[in-house]
């Protein structure tokens, strides 16, 4: 369970805030979409529940300890993260950025590769053809494979995804989605995962929290957000994809 | 000719002294450089300041610099090694910095999101990502400190500009070639070794 209480976030001092009192629960097994426009404080949000994001006003309790009381990297290594950029270490095989969580908890060299192939497969990637390449030698969609690999090694119960597939081609994406979607069950984390996309935040989500402008606009299920919009703002947001989407079909 | 040439064991023998000034020059500003271009990547309210420091040392005519020390440190190879170091700072603290500033912000803060201490991120990702730039700056300073030595012969510090001198005093073209071709070589050698060794250094490319 991830507990969000009135947390707010400045740069500059006070004076603009990215974030806005935002008060949310996660509770386990769940996954929430945080939806918003660029610059609507999401990302933000999500950084500061592994700390990448410091000196907040408020407070992130994770299973119940307020997160200022954890030492960042311990936290960091119970907490999967799959960033923006994916970030893989380009001087490192798909293997080894893959067990980079299990090589810094201690885990032995066998049980690395044993722990990163695993991973490998449950990506569906092919061990035997990818281990040992760098991430040049991967596509973009292969390369996000190991970025979400990589963030499953350490066995986290949580999992932050900033807009992970987000530089992806649709098809790739589509993949990327359903492949997620199919593990969900068997993997039983509690997910966190922002995006711009309004349908693959509807694809992806058990609950929706639409953020705009830094404070939560809406947070619930993808069918109480499209029938019982709170604000205009969200009745807006659902409203223009879906009018695109008639307009598409009325031309085709 | 007017005089005869020295023995194949006195070119030897400055080749040596020249290789040992250079060597030694290089390793301690190495020792120097690498680490304080790592701290001042973490700590960049200090950059303008070092590299400022650092390059108005630079622009020191190396002649001068080695009269200036010469009232502190006397003439040999110590005062030598102090300007060649004072020199080698610059390219190595320069390439440290360059390749540390390389590294893609999303590797880094990857790095820091998976769990990553500030030291595993440095040692494991930070300057095996930095390290060819940083061995080009290792590489910068070899060949202009072979040059530089040269001239340290003038303060006594032996080396291959011995033969220079003495050939310039006598007028015997041999004997300053006899300097001169082998301290070309040399740097020449270190450039083209140094920079085979750099395309070892990073198999991902």
């Amino acid at each position: 369970m991830i507990r969000i209480h009135d947390v707010s976030k400045s740069f500059d001092g006070g004076k603009t805030l990215v974030v806005r009192g935002v008060n949310l629960d996660i509770p386990s097994g769940e996954w929430l979409v945080l939806l918003g426009s660029s610059g609507s404080g999401k990302s933000t949000l999500l950084k500061m529940i592994n700390r990448l994001v410091v000196g907040f006003g408020g407070r992130i309790e994770v299973d119940g300890n307020d997160i200022g009381g954890i030492d960042h990297v311990a936290l960091r290594r119970s907490i999967g993260y799959v960033s923006q950029g994916i970030g893989l270490f380009p001087h490192w095989t798909v293997e080894q950025n893959v067990a980079a969580v299990p090589r810094l908890l201690g885990a032995s060299s066998l049980r690395q590769r044993e722990r990163s192939h695993e991973l490998l497969k449950l990506m569906e990637l092919d061990p035997s053809l990818y281990a040992g390449r760098f991430p040049s030698q991967l596509s973009g969609g292969q390369r996000q494979r190991v970025g979400v690999a990589r963030a499953l090694a350490g066995e986290p119960g949580y999992l932050l995804m900033d807009e992970p597939f987000g530089a992806l081609d649709g098809v790739t994406r589509d993949a990327l989605q359903q492949r997620m979607l199919e593990l969900k069950r068997s993997l039983g984390k509690t997910v966190l995962f922002v995006t711009h996309d309004l349908f693959e935040a509807m694809t992806i989500a058990d609950r929706i929290a639409v953020m705009h402008e830094g404070a939560l606009a809406q947070v619930g299920t993808p069918s109480e957000l499209l029938h019982a919009p709170a604000t205009p703002f969200v009745k807006d947001l659902f409203r223009k994809p879906l009018g695109q989407l008639q307009r598409l079909g009325a031309k085709i | 000719m007017s005089a005869p040439l020295p023995e194949f064991s006195e070119l030897m023998q400055h080749l040596w002294e020249h290789i040992y000034l250079t060597g030694i020059a290089v390793a301690v500003a190495s020792l120097l450089g690498i680490p304080l271009g790592v701290w001042i990547h973490r700590h960049p309210r200090f950059q303008n300041w070092i590299m400022g420091a650092v390059n108005v040392a630079q622009t020191i005519p190396s002649l001068a610099l080695l009269a200036f020390l010469l009232p502190f440190c006397g003439i040999g190879w110590k005062p030598a090694v102090i300007a060649l170091v004072i020199y080698s700072i610059l390219p190595i603290l320069r390439g440290t910095l360059t390749g540390l500033r390389e590294v893609s912000a999303d590797v880094s803060e990857a790095g820091r999101g998976i769990g990553m201490s500030d030291s595993q991120l440095l040692w494991w990702v930070e300057l095996p990502l930095a390290l060819p730039s940083l061995v080009n700056g290792v590489r910068v300073a070899c060949v202009w400190s072979v040059g530089t030595a040269t001239i340290c012969a003038f303060i006594g510090a032996g080396g291959l500009g011995d033969f220079i001198n003495r050939g310039l005093a006598l007028n015997n073209t041999g004997l300053l070639l006899m300097g001169a071709i082998p301290a070309a070589l040399l740097a020449i050698s270190l450039d083209w070794g140094i920079g085979r060794l750099q395309k070892f250094l990073q198999p991902w490319k």
